[in-house]
């Protein structure tokens, strides 16, 4: 099916779902490191509007946008397992809830990570009660997806690692077992499968890296007030 | 099959006139309920509980929120003039440029239209709609989608004919002829496509509304 590259950086969540997707449909790929402080002028040529990571390279094409970009590995890898549904309706349905992933749930909860004292306060509420939409997700299914894992588990599966990540570097505690008790049980099952087990960056790098970064969106931000 | 198709919108939303457009270019027959914003009907609170938003298509009494979504759906619901192309590459290009389109461009036009036209919001929403105009360079064709109008195009109607509306009614330059000479083209052509003229909303409703939302006092 032709020679396939990823353009990623060790830590990025984003990334991760090609790198997850890739795996579950078996494509064999070339993963390429960038250092988004030193980007390459590979990644700059195969991504001049966002030159961010990902960046799927195909036959020599570049796709970015890491919703696309799994949309186009569905598509283009189709004879294994689908990620999307068939049915429009549930198409439309993941859609929806992949924009609302991606532009209010990530951003909210970024938002208490990188915040402090009053202004981390005020980001908590609008942050849980996004989560509380999460969680109204899972009812009566085992995955985001239904059944089973789909589309929208790559999609919120950073929530599995990088929401506690977060938690723990940004001195706040999101996910509480009494109110999201469906989150934590998909959490499981989510971490079970052997593909996404074997993938996640390693979590003392991690830590590391989101508490510098969190001090540097604190000491910007007080520079700037 | 009984279908039933509702759409929720404002006639001078430019996020409703997309899926307008969509419906015309299928020639799908749907009827418009016409919302009051500042007084949400209980069906639309209903049929969009997470954003209480506007477009929302209802098709057999099923919800599909958020415009480009409704797009696709669309799309994938009926024949007839496709919205999206086939090619699984230029899908996803089509689906890049669109999500631009929407993250970059739209809220960069939107800062520039409520600063009344500041400096710096215009030359950060000029410097995302070129991307708009090389990609035409690039492409060489009238349309976004080639010869026809596609996704991208309808995505940015609101730069064919918002951008001209808003520009009318403040009194600001924010898409100049000599800076974009293949967007405003683009918009020409795009505006003067049927399904798209029979979908706009009168111009002078426009320019009214924004001199009064956004006109200085």
């Amino acid at each position: 099916m032709g020679e396939v590259k990823l353009f990623r950086t060790w830590s990025s969540p984003y990334a991760l779902r090609i790198v997850w997707a890739l795996k579950l449909k078996g494509i064999v790929y070339e993963t390429i490191y960038e250092d988004l402080a030193n980007k390459s002028s590979l990644l700059l040529e195969y991504n001049p509007v966002h030159k961010k990571v990902p960046v799927l390279l195909h036959n020599g094409t570049p796709i970015c946008e890491s919703l696309v970009i799994l949309e186009y590995i569905d598509e283009t890898w189709n004879t294994t397992a689908r990620f999307l549904p068939e049915d429009p309706l549930a198409r439309a349905t993941a859609r929806f809830w992949a924009k609302f992933n991606d532009d209010r749930v990530v951003t909210s909860i970024f938002r208490a990570y990188v915040t402090q004292g009053a202004e981390q306060e005020e980001a908590i509420g609008p942050a849980l009660e996004n989560l509380d939409i999460v969680e109204k997700q899972l009812i009566g299914k085992n995955f985001f997806s239904g059944e089973s894992f789909g589309f929208l588990d790559l999609v919120f599966g950073w929530i599995a690692k990088y929401l506690g990540i977060f938690e723990e570097t940004g001195g706040i505690k999101l996910i509480d077992e009494d109110r999201f008790p469906l989150i934590l049980a998909w959490k499981d099952k989510f971490c079970d499968i052997p593909v996404i087990k074997e993938s996640w960056p390693d979590q003392e790098k991690l830590i590391t890296k989101f508490q510098l970064m969190r001090e540097h969106f604190i000491s910007t931000a007080a520079g700037s007030s | 099959m009984a279908n039933e198709l509702k759409l929720y919108g404002v006639t001078r939303s430019p996020f409703v006139c997309r899926a307008v457009i969509a419906l015309n270019l299928k020639g799908i027959k749907y009827e418009l309920v016409v919302e009051d914003l500042s007084n949400k009907s209980a069906d639309l609170i209903k049929y969009n509980p997470v954003y209480k938003k506007v477009p929302v298509l209802v098709h057999n009494g099923n919800p599909i929120s958020e415009s480009l979504v409704i797009l696709e759906y669309i799309d994938e619901v009926w024949n007839g003039v496709p919205i999206l192309p086939q090619d699984a590459y230029e899908k996803a290009q089509a689906r890049f440029w669109a999500k631009f389109m929407d993250d970059k461009c739209f809220p960069a036009v939107f800062k520039a239209v409520i600063s009344h036209g500041e400096e710096q919001a215009v030359a950060e929403a000029q410097e995302a709609l070129q991307f708009l105009e090389n990609e035409l360079k690039v492409k060489g064709s009238k349309f976004f989608g080639g010869d026809n109008i596609n996704l991208v195009d309808i995505t940015a109607t609101f730069v064919a004919f918002w951008i001209g509306a808003v520009e009318e009614a403040l009194g600001i330059e924010l898409l100049p002829k000599d800076k974009f000479p293949k967007l405003t083209e683009w918009s020409d052509n795009y505006v003067n496509c049927q399904a798209v003229k029979e979908s706009l909303p009168p111009r002078e409703n426009l320019v009214a509304i924004y001199k009064k939302r956004f006109g200085k006092a």
